[in-house]
């Protein structure tokens, strides 16, 4: 991710509208709905919400499937996952540190 | 019948040939970007297909349905490490490999025919780790997270 600074670019700028933020919340309640499902939650219009689809499809926040006519929405976690591993995980390690050691020190102390 | 689907989607910068063997033959590049897990398999349609721990623990069990290298793999996938996963049975596994422009588009959809299934929950921990663990290694030479995080 950190050697594409374009793929960044594109998540973060799908991310920071409320429109979409929400239709991920929708997608993340329900996983795999229509356009039409969308649209039956949101204020907004068809084509609205087929352009901001189209803008997390671009970041790949957002997966399509085609299952027969239908075309089905999935939330695709990758690109957040990448965005925990770039500024998250690091700060987790120590944590899990500090948990093995307190649970070695206990086991001990129980012996 | 009500289904459970999780879809998973990133772009590597690589070829498909490259990016299929990394997820099928190449047991040793697997090793490092899935923290010591590998697969066995012929990998062609009907054979038997496992993926085991460094100490030779079958994690899962099931049979390679499809396989179009460089394209398309279907794996019949039951898990043996969590009880309630394995009651379940089994899940589908289907890996699309697409190239666009420089990069290839890697789709793992994994399914279940029940509602609400346990494993296919599970399987939106593990994917994306391993996905963006493969997607460093293979354009960068080296993995994200040397050991899984936990879930809790």
């Amino acid at each position: 991710m950190s050697n594409h600074p374009e793929d960044t670019d594109r998540l973060f700028k799908a991310l920071a509208d409320p429109s979409r933020r929400k239709l991920l919340d929708q997608l993340h309640a329900h996983d795999g709905q229509t356009l039409g499902q969308l649209c039956e939650h949101l204020d907004m219009s068809r084509q609205g919400v087929t352009q901001h689809l189209d803008v997390l499809e671009a970041a790949n926040l957002v997966a399509s499937v085609r299952s027969g006519r239908e075309k089905l929405h999935f939330l695709n976690p990758v690109p957040l996952q990448e965005i925990y591993e770039r500024w998250i995980a690091k700060f987790e390690k120590p944590r899990l540190k500090a948990l093995a050691q307190l649970k070695r020190q206990l086991e001990k102390s129980n012996g | 019948m009500a289904r459970s689907t999780f879809v998973y989607v990133t772009y590597i910068r690589t070829t498909p040939e490259r990016l299929w063997s990394a997820l099928t033959e190449d047991a040793g590049f697997m090793k490092q970007y899935w923290f010591g897990v590998h697969c066995e398999s012929t990998w062609k349609p009907g054979s038997a297909w496992r993926m085991l721990y460094p100490d030779g623990r079958v994690i899962d069990s099931g049979a390679i349905l499809e396989a179009e290298p460089p394209r398309r793999l279907v794996i019949r996938w039951k898990n043996h490490m969590n009880p309630e996963f394995e009651a379940e049975g089994d899940s589908l596994c289907t890996m699309e490999l697409e190239p666009i422009e420089k990069a290839v588009k890697l789709t793992i959809t994994h399914s279940m025919e029940r509602e609400a299934s346990k494993l296919i929950g599970a399987t939106g921990f593990f994917w994306p780790q391993i996905l963006c663990n493969l997607k460093s290694l293979v354009e960068t030479g080296s993995v994200v997270l040397a050991e899984p995080f936990a879930i809790n």
